[in-house]
């Protein structure tokens, strides 16, 4: 069990609040999305979570200490994360890529000792990456290069992870594929937060969804809570039907709004 | 060709290569000479061209290409972009304008440490103004412009120097620092600069997993528990501590840390922390080899290895360069 507490999170920059009074807790067994428009603070919300980025004001915490007191190992070990961007800077081998996930438990790409060979190969398997073991990174299809990424995640056995739009420019049998590997790793005991711009792929994967705009958080619920006409509208400004089949959703955007 | 294959295979070259330094000069050398000569028999000729010239000299080529080579590998794998070198970004100017500061305002008659310390200086003053600079800017254009500016400012720094040399024996001097060379050095200029070296290698292959997971970038980097300000500093620190020493050795010698990494990393499939010790050794096989060519050119006055080097290496370098413009579309 792990859990991150954001408590009261400001942010400022440049004379910009990018994010006012955020509380929000990412926990062990539970799949967040966060969802809101472009420039609603949501990649910083995680930066704060990841120590990447210090509040102006309020506290992170993980599992009730400051994440600033962590030691970067300390923390990896507890959290692992996906950044938006998935370009590597050289072509480094798929297993290589796999074996960096062990990097807080000091494996280094050129030995790898008994746990990290398990749980490297393990997150080979289950991402279907065995195949490509070998293969260069600049020779991979956007959807594989995604997969590696995820492998990498998983090979550390963080308990919790977040991802900064995982599925950003992949197609849709994609998307698919990335979210159930997410799927699967909180179903199996892991935690996390995503952020997702498709809302019906983020209804139908996550257990809560936390809806932002202009740095605060609007809604954070269940998806039958929260998932409104209304919200689409306050949110995004735009006209929505929302519609729910059994355990997939649908949205059709009607029209914007101003 | 499997990882653990690769580093034997060169060290077996970097030999052959040695050797082949003792063996070629102005009167070759016989292998028979060569070993007798090794052994401590043999006629006193052949000890003295032996152990006071060729070979110190053909260990420094050595000892200086492989610290280009590694740390052109480490600076690479830090900023993420095959282009970076001490050279390339400045810093063995900076170290040789700390030395030639040194050499002309006779500080180097105090001690024979003086001029190693201030060639460090000058690579530590280089890398240290770089990182700050890496920090504010993730373009690695706007590092090498600024490594240029560094370079040119040393350079011209140090012309300003040749101009006001106020003999004809500190200007010769200068010019040897200013071009690099390997030309009569002896194992105590080697041993002086070793130490430095060590703890500068040290500093490298204590970030060497972080130079791997920086291929995923900075903030996926943080992410796996990357201490990115220590591991920014060691590489820097690092860097600047062996291009400081190799400075100290031979002068400014410009490309190899290019070339060296270059030809690696296909090998050993662009592993950054991979890249590093085979980048070493091949760095000194090239300088070996190059400085061979120098003495074997004939020219009225024998060439600077630095000037041969930068002969091949510029070329490799805007070769680099024009593949990855194309590669980045």
């Amino acid at each position: 069990m792990a859990e991150i507490n954001l408590n009261n999170v400001c942010v400022e920059a440049g004379g910009a609040r990018l994010l006012q009074n955020v509380s929000a807790s990412i926990r062990s067994g539970e799949l967040i999305a966060l969802i809101g428009p472009n420039g609603a603070g949501k990649s910083t919300l995680l930066k704060c979570a990841l120590a990447l980025m210090t509040p102006s004001a309020g506290t992170v915490t993980i599992n009730g200490k400051a994440i600033a007191d962590l030691s970067p190992i300390e923390r990896a070990r507890l959290v692992s994360y996906l950044p938006q961007s998935r370009l590597l800077a050289w072509p480094v081998r798929v297993r290589d890529v796999v074996a960096l996930g062990r990097y807080a438990y000091g494996a280094s790409t050129t030995k790898l000792k008994g746990e990290d060979t398990a749980a490297v190969a393990a997150a080979m398997h289950d991402c279907d990456l065995n195949h490509l073991a070998d293969r260069r990174t600049d020779t991979l299809s956007g959807g594989e290069l995604a997969r590696v990424h995820c492998a990498r995640a998983f090979a550390s056995k963080a308990p919790l992870l977040i991802a900064d739009e995982p599925v950003a420019s992949l197609d849709p049998s994609h998307q698919f594929q990335i979210m159930s590997l997410i799927r699967a790793y909180v179903d199996n005991g892991g935690g996390g937060v995503v952020v997702l711009h498709d809302i019906a792929l983020a209804a139908r994967f996550a257990d809560r969804l936390i809806w932002m705009k202009d740095g605060e958080i609007h809604a954070n619920g269940g998806v039958e809570e929260t998932l409104t006409e209304a919200r689409m509208k306050q949110i995004f400004s735009v006209t929505a039907i929302v519609a729910k089949d059994q355990n997939s959703w649908s949205l059709t955007v009607t029209g914007g709004c101003s | 060709m499997k990882d653990h294959e690769l580093i034997p295979l060169l060290s077996a070259i970097a030999l052959a290569a040695i050797i082949a330094a003792c063996l070629i000069g102005s009167t070759a050398m016989s292998p028979g000479r060569l070993l007798a000569a090794l052994a401590g028999a043999g006629s006193t000729g052949d000890a003295i061209v032996l152990w006071e010239i060729r070979l110190p000299r053909a260990i420094a080529a050595f000892v200086v290409g492989a610290a280009l080579g590694l740390c052109g590998a480490a600076l690479q794998g830090l900023l993420r972009n095959p282009l970076a070198e001490p050279g390339v970004l400045g810093v063995s100017a900076c170290a040789s304008l700390g030395a030639t500061l040194a050499l002309f305002y006779g500080a180097a008659s105090l001690s024979p440490i003086t001029v190693p310390i201030a060639a460090i200086s000058g690579a530590l003053a280089a890398t240290t103004l770089l990182s700050i600079a890496a920090i504010h800017t993730s373009s690695v254009i706007t590092l090498i412009l600024i490594g240029f500016g560094l370079s040119s400012f040393a350079g011209a720094l140090m012309a300003l120097l040749l101009n006001l040399a106020p003999n004809p024996f500190t200007l010769s001097d200068l010019i040897s620092w200013t071009l690099g060379s390997v030309a009569n050095r002896s194992f105590d200029d080697i041993l002086l600069a070793a130490p430095l070296m060590v703890v500068g290698l040290v500093f490298i292959v204590l970030s060497r997993r972080a130079l791997s997971a920086l291929s995923l970038g900075e903030e996926a980097a943080h992410g796996l528990g990357v201490d990115l300000p220590r591991a920014r500093s060691f590489v820097i620190l690092g860097t600047g501590l062996i291009a400081g020493a190799a400075v100290s050795i031979a002068g400014a010698i410009g490309f190899i840390g290019i070339m060296a990494p270059h030809l690696v990393r296909p090998l050993v499939g662009h592993d950054p922390a991979r890249t590093l010790a085979p980048s070493a050794i091949l760095g000194g096989v090239i300088l070996v080899l190059a400085d061979i060519g120098v003495r074997l050119i004939p020219a009225p006055t024998e060439l600077r290895l630095g000037v041969v080097a930068a002969l091949i290496g510029a070329p490799a370098f805007v070769w680099i360069a024009i593949g990855r413009g194309r590669a980045n579309g």
